[in-house]
């Protein structure tokens, strides 16, 4: 008995010893690995609300179950503290868990997978430095047959990129630089990259817009209408580092993929992101056909506008800088997909805040004050009003973003 | 599908809402950090006073509230009056929230009778003032009028009757003071007449129109050096105007 | 029994304007901060939803953002020979209530007060003798001057993002501005905002009697604005919905606006809302705050330690928290000893009403500080020689608001009701509007507050007293005034007149101000003030008393400017001489 407790002591030493390897680590190689984890954003998914950084736990809701994230302090027990650095990389970049098992690509590996060794090892480096936190999870909750990870060994067949990523001699050392960001560590594609049936990137439609989580992440692609098109480098990188810019504030999730990654990266890594994303071809709009400026639903849509959206937007959509985003030739507002545009009508929404603009500007939520009809009405004029072009939303669209969530809405013909 | 791959914490931002020390129960305080706290769908909108019935009087209650707003604002050559407006259904729901029984006001004891520059100081509260004032009011009518209520008057009669309570020359039995069920029943058809319609009065915005007022319209940018020029748009409520609905 | 929680370096009561300010500035200097607030967290999306912000009968006549009386009133009286009775209803003066505080649902007139508003005393008895200050004012010098205070002026009106036109900059005077303001060290932050009619018909009938308009001073911003902090405001859109409301658009300066977000991101603060304390606690020896004892709405007790509080609640209910605390010697009016309550003063307001034929004001595009104003005869502008008063008021023409359940104005012997008053109301409703003469309120002896002997609030504590009505001084500085601006109103040809002057006594039934000031007043001497100069208790050091309750007696302005300016400089106090050596800044 007594020699069976030594042995677990002897085991827990064992295990807790790669922590200590962190006291070897330069202190260049930690604070690149901390500025990579901020490009990834890691904390975002690997932190519960309410827990310690870093210690997992976090629900994420997939269309075929839950999986909860992982604790990737150096926690010996529930950590990665005894992971060695090739079984670190391979999670990393493999999606092959410590004990060989297929790593759901939640963990988006195959962008990990672009980034070079010696930038996931100095991710790993910063993250041996954290306390480690004692917090056991179990990441999947899948119901059958998702639960059988050896579906992932055919999902990474079709799914996973394999192609390393090497510079392009003909662009600049920029363009590489944005690119290596974008596909790499900031993954930017796990979002605004269409998936395919079976969850995987539509590479076809890289960066062409998506619709994640009842938000739709925008075409950021220089299409002139629905992408980036207009936005300038200099607009790019101000968004990028404050959030809030005269044509565009972030909001709902990109307000936290502002606040605690872009925000604290460096203008020139955010300048090669705008730099390679204005070199992008361009997605090939889908003509739309806008509803005329006399139909009955854009007249409501314009009365709406103007009675509520007006005094904040201004009538002509121009906004305010700083405070209320632009709607005229916003390219989320033309998006194909009005999801976001429904829901910030619906349940409004709050703007990044960060140090260079600090004010988090609020939409209050209108969800109490119009019927389904009477948003799709107001969203189809802001998509077609002072030159937007986009297609009409039907009042079953709205129904279906509103769900069960928020208030009833008044029909507001009942009061007279 | 399209869902499947990664998802973000999307909740409150990095705001910090905790309740003082869990395990102490009963904390009711609220500890605020990190940034303003933001949560979708959050608002503290009015609830619109829809539907017929009658939530504070009975129905003889209910025709002699409508009968005395119907004179203390007439429909005229100028227009709907406060009977159209529907300042008794207002006047009605008003009763039947935190107005009715001055939740807000310190209605703590003693009453005692001060100076007029010391404000109200009756015990009364809305509930006691209409009950027993349209009862007090009813017994004044038929008393005077052979037998006749308040809706059964000729208007020039009505007109007399409001006079004499405006005036205090009425003298009511109970606790309730004509005057004072006067100038409540003033204030009451008034608000009702020029508040949002959502309360039930001021119905089609007639006491708005009346004035010219543009309701909740929150931007008059384009007009502000109109100087000496009428404004040129309807007013909005609330929830909205007849515009917002598709025509056709 | 109180629960104690872990002690903090700052603690603060009350989160509007002043603790907004004073827990930015004490957290960056480093210090862990809280603010303890009675009322709800407010913000401007949830709170003041463009789509029911306009709610007239919610917000100005229900008085939802406001402190209900069941949660806590006064006691109200005029003179020592009556019974106070307690005010079930706020008529003449609204508290606010909730984060923001009154910085929520003020109009946004924001001004410095005059250099000779400072040194009061002295400056009359410069210039006319001792003998000219009538023996019953108890009026005296706030131990602080205005060219200490400027740059802190500056300061407030750059965070506020003020819209006006200097009219002094330093020394030099500027064409468009109010000349006989204190000399500025920089011009407004933004210009003045767009003219409505009423106020530009005010302005050229003013200029025609040889009077001196300028622009309000407006924390309703005229264009969009980003101030020192980083902190972003739009363009006001002239809803004509800002007294008693919230702003929904980012255009009124408020502690929402201007402060909060900033200092919300500091991990050194805390705000805990729904909380009210119920007094500061002292050690044995009496000379200092240990900490505050508040209540939450579960009805616990807890106790917050703390090695400095900073009392921030509105005016009035700071001077209850020192004498439910026992900080200072209470003012006896009958032995004029004692201090805490004493020097209560108010604001003497007076109008004049104009209706016209055939014009059209649109009185509802406004805001709550767009306006002209003149200064010709406010404070000691104008020479009181012979005059038989001391004061001033300055005279403002601006129109608020056209919200028709209040605002709905009829000639004198308009019936009050049926179609003849119906008549009146649609004619008068856009083709009337009024100006007012703000005067200065000067203290008197029997003027004051104290803790009522009868009524109780809702924990048991005594209410507090005030015993209240206008000097003859302020009377009679009323109707001069009232007098003037009725030249101004013939100048402008209306069919009809009527002025509306102050009279005695002085009722807390109509609306007249929120400018309720005084009670814990900062001077020179500890035997005639509550704080020293750096609004600290005399008696308790490490007890810091912001607001309107320091002022010694009031002005013809709205106070806020100088709340503010006086909350910088307060805060900057504490920062460069009381954290060295936290004590008494100024030796009693």
């Amino acid at each position: 008995m007594m020699r069976a407790v030594a042995t677990a002591a002897l085991a827990a030493l064992s295990l807790a010893a790669p922590a200590k390897a962190t006291d070897q680590q330069s202190f260049e190689q930690v604070q690149r690995g901390r500025y990579l984890t901020t490009m990834g954003d890691c904390v975002a998914c690997h932190t519960a609300p309410g827990g310690k950084p870093f210690a997992g736990g976090l629900t994420i809701a997939t269309p075929f179950g839950n999986l909860l994230s992982p604790n990737i302090t150096p926690d010996a027990a529930t950590g990665i503290g005894a992971f060695s650095d090739d079984q670190f990389v391979n999670a990393v970049q493999n999606g092959i868990g410590s004990r060989g098992q297929r790593l759901y690509p939640a963990l988006p590996y195959p962008y990990y997978h672009k980034m070079n060794r010696t930038d996931v090892l100095a991710i790993r480096a910063y993250l041996n430095t954290l306390d480690p936190v004692s917090n056991a999870v179990e990441p999947n909750q899948l119901p059958f047959p998702f639960n059988i990870r050896m579906s992932l060994l055919f999902w990474n067949l079709i799914n996973f990129d394999r192609t390393p990523l090497t510079d392009d001699p003909d662009q600049s050392p920029q363009w590489n630089r944005g690119r290596y960001i974008v596909e790499g560590p900031a993954h930017c594609g796990a979002c605004h990259t269409p998936k395919t049936w079976l969850g995987g990137d539509d590479n076809s439609q890289a960066l062409k817009g998506a619709v994640l989580q009842g938000w739709f992440a925008p075409d950021i692609t220089p299409d002139a209408r629905k992408g980036i098109g207009g936005w300038s480098e200099d607009e790019l990188v101000a968004y990028l580092k404050t959030g809030v810019i005269a044509r565009s504030s972030a909001s709902g999730p990109m307000a936290e993929v502002v606040v605690n990654s872009t925000s604290k990266l460096a203008d020139a890594d955010l300048r090669a992101v705008a730099i390679y994303l204005k070199g992008l071809k361009p997605g090939t709009s889908q003509s739309s056909r806008p509803p005329s400026a006399d139909d009955p639903h854009m007249l409501a849509g314009k009365a709406i506008y103007k009675d509520s959206c007006a005094a904040c937007h201004r009538e002509e959509g121009d906004g305010i800088a700083n405070l209320f985003p632009r709607l005229k030739g916003s390219s989320l507002v033309q998006s194909d997909d009005p999801t976001t545009l429904i829901r910030m009508v619906l349940e409004g929404s709050r703007a990044a805040a960060t140090d260079a603009r600090p004010t988090g500007a609020a939409m209050p939520s209108f969800a109490w004050r119009f019927s389904d009809g009477q948003v799709a009405d107001l969203v189809t004029y802001i998509r077609n009003g002072w030159g937007n072009s986009a297609s009409s939303v039907s009042a079953s669209a709205v129904k279906d973003v509103r769900g069960g969530n928020g208030p009833d809405p008044v029909k507001a013909g009942q009061v007279r | 599908m399209s869902n499947y791959a990664l998802t973000r914490r999307y909740f409150l931002g990095s705001t910090t809402l905790t309740f003082l020390f869990g395990g102490v129960t009963a904390a009711g305080a609220r500890t605020i950090s990190g940034q303003p706290p933001w949560t979708a769908f959050t608002a503290n909108p009015p609830t619109p006073e829809l539907g017929n019935g009658l939530l504070f009087f009975i129905p003889s209650e209910f025709n002699t509230v409508d009968a005395i707003v119907a004179r203390l604002i007439p429909a005229d050559e100028l227009g709907p009056g406060a009977r159209e407006a529907g300042c008794a259904t207002f006047i009605d729901r008003q009763l039947a929230g935190s107005f009715g029984t001055f939740q807000r006001f310190y209605m703590q004891p003693p009453f005692a009778n001060g100076t007029p520059q010391q404000g109200p100081q009756s015990a009364n509260i809305p509930h006691v003032i209409y009950r027993t004032g349209l009862a007090a009011l009813d017994a004044y009518c038929r008393a005077t009028y052979a037998g006749k209520a308040f809706i059964a008057l000729e208007a020039a009669q009505q007109d007399a009757v409001l006079q004499a309570m405006e005036k205090g020359q009425a003298k009511f039995e109970g606790a309730v003071p004509a005057q004072q069920f006067f100038a409540m029943l003033l204030q009451n058809t008034r608000e009702g007449f020029f508040a949002d319609p959502l309360y039930g009065g001021n119905r089609d915005m007639i006491g708005w129109k009346l004035v010219g007022f543009p309701g909740t319209r929150y931007d008059y940018r384009d007009h502000v050096s109109k100087h000496n020029q009428p404004y040129p748009l309807p007013p909005v409520s609330i929830f909205g105007r007849p515009d917002w609905q598709v025509k056709g | 029994m109180a629960r104690k929680l872990p002690s903090k370096d700052v603690v603060i009561i009350g989160l509007g304007w002043t603790g907004a300010i004073l827990a930015n500035e004490l957290a960056d200097a480093g210090l862990d901060v809280v603010a303890i607030e009675r009322g709800p967290w407010r913000d401007t999306a949830e709170s003041f939803n463009v789509g029911y912000a306009p709610d007239e009968l919610r917000f100005a006549i229900r008085l939802d953002l406001f402190l209900r009386p069941a949660q806590e009133t006064l006691t109200f009286r005029n003179n020592l020979n009556q019974t106070a009775l307690p005010i079930r209803q706020f008529g003449s003066f609204l508290p606010g209530d909730g984060v923001g505080g009154a910085g929520v649902h003020w109009n946004g007139q924001n001004w410095r007060y005059h250099p000779t508003d400072f040194r009061l005393r002295s400056h009359l008895t410069e210039r006319y003798g001792a003998a000219a200050i009538p023996d019953d004012l108890t009026i005296q010098d706030w131990g602080v001057t205005y060219d200490e205070l400027e740059p802190f002026f500056d300061r407030f009106e750059k965070i506020a993002g003020i819209s006006g036109k200097a009219g002094n900059l330093k020394g030099a005077i500027q064409p468009g501005g109010n000349p006989f303001e204190g000399p500025r060290s920089d011009e407004y932050p933004l210009p003045p905002m767009q003219m409505t009619y009423a106020p530009t018909l005010f302005a050229e009938a003013a200029r025609s009697v040889g009077y001196h308009p300028f622009p309000t001073p407006s924390a309703n911003a005229s264009a969009a604005y980003t101030n020192p902090l980083g902190l972003s405001m739009a363009p006001c859109t002239y809803c004509g919905f800002c007294e008693r409301f919230g702003c929904a658009n980012y255009s009124k300066a408020s502690p929402q606006v201007n402060v909060l977000p900033v200092l919300m991101r500091k991990s050194n603060f805390e705000a805990r809302t729904d909380c009210e304390v119920l007094k500061i606690n002292l050690d044995g020896s009496g000379k200092r705050a240990t900490g505050v004892t508040y209540v939450d709405t579960s009805g616990e007790e807890w106790e917050q330690p703390g090695d400095l509080v900073i009392c921030c609640a509105f005016s009035l209910f700071n001077v209850r928290m020192l004498l439910l605390s026992g900080i200072g010697k209470p003012y006896d009016p009958a032995t004029n000893e004692g201090v805490v309550g004493r020097n209560y003063s108010y604001q003497t307001n007076s109008s004049v009403q104009m209706f016209f034929d055939n014009k059209t004001f649109n009185p509802f595009i406004a805001s709550g500080a767009l306006g002209q104003s003149a200064d010709d005869f406010n404070g000691d502008n104008f020479d009181h020689t012979g005059l038989g008063f001391i004061g001033g008021a300055g005279m403002n023409c601006v129109p608020t608001n056209g919200r028709p359940i209040q605002t709905r104005p009829v000639p004198p012997g308009t019936p009050n009701w049926g179609s003849a008053w119906k008549k009146a109301t649609k004619e008068s409703y856009s083709s009337a509007f009024s100006m007012t003469s703000q005067g200065s309120s000067y203290t008197t002896r029997g003027n004051y507050i104290d803790l009522d002997p009868t009524y109780k609030d809702r924990f048991g504590r005594p209410l507090m007293r005030m015993t209240f009505d206008f000097p003859d001084n302020d009377i009679r500085m009323s109707s001069y005034v009232n007098d003037k601006l009725l030249t101004i109103a013939k100048a402008m040809n209306p069919r009809q007149i009527v002025a509306n002057k102050t009279g005695r006594p002085y009722s807390v039934v109509p609306y007249s101000s929120t400018h309720n000031v005084g009670g814990a007043i900062m001077g020179a001497d500890p035997k005639t003030s509550v704080l020293n100069k750096y609004l600290q208790s005399w008696d308790v050091p490490n007890v810091f008393v912001m607001g309107a309750s320091a002022y010694p007696q009031n002005a013809g302005y709205n106070p806020t400017g100088t709340v503010g300016a006086l909350a910088y400089w307060a805060a900057h106090a504490i920062r460069t001489q009381y954290l060295k050596n936290p004590g008494p800044l100024v030796q009693a």
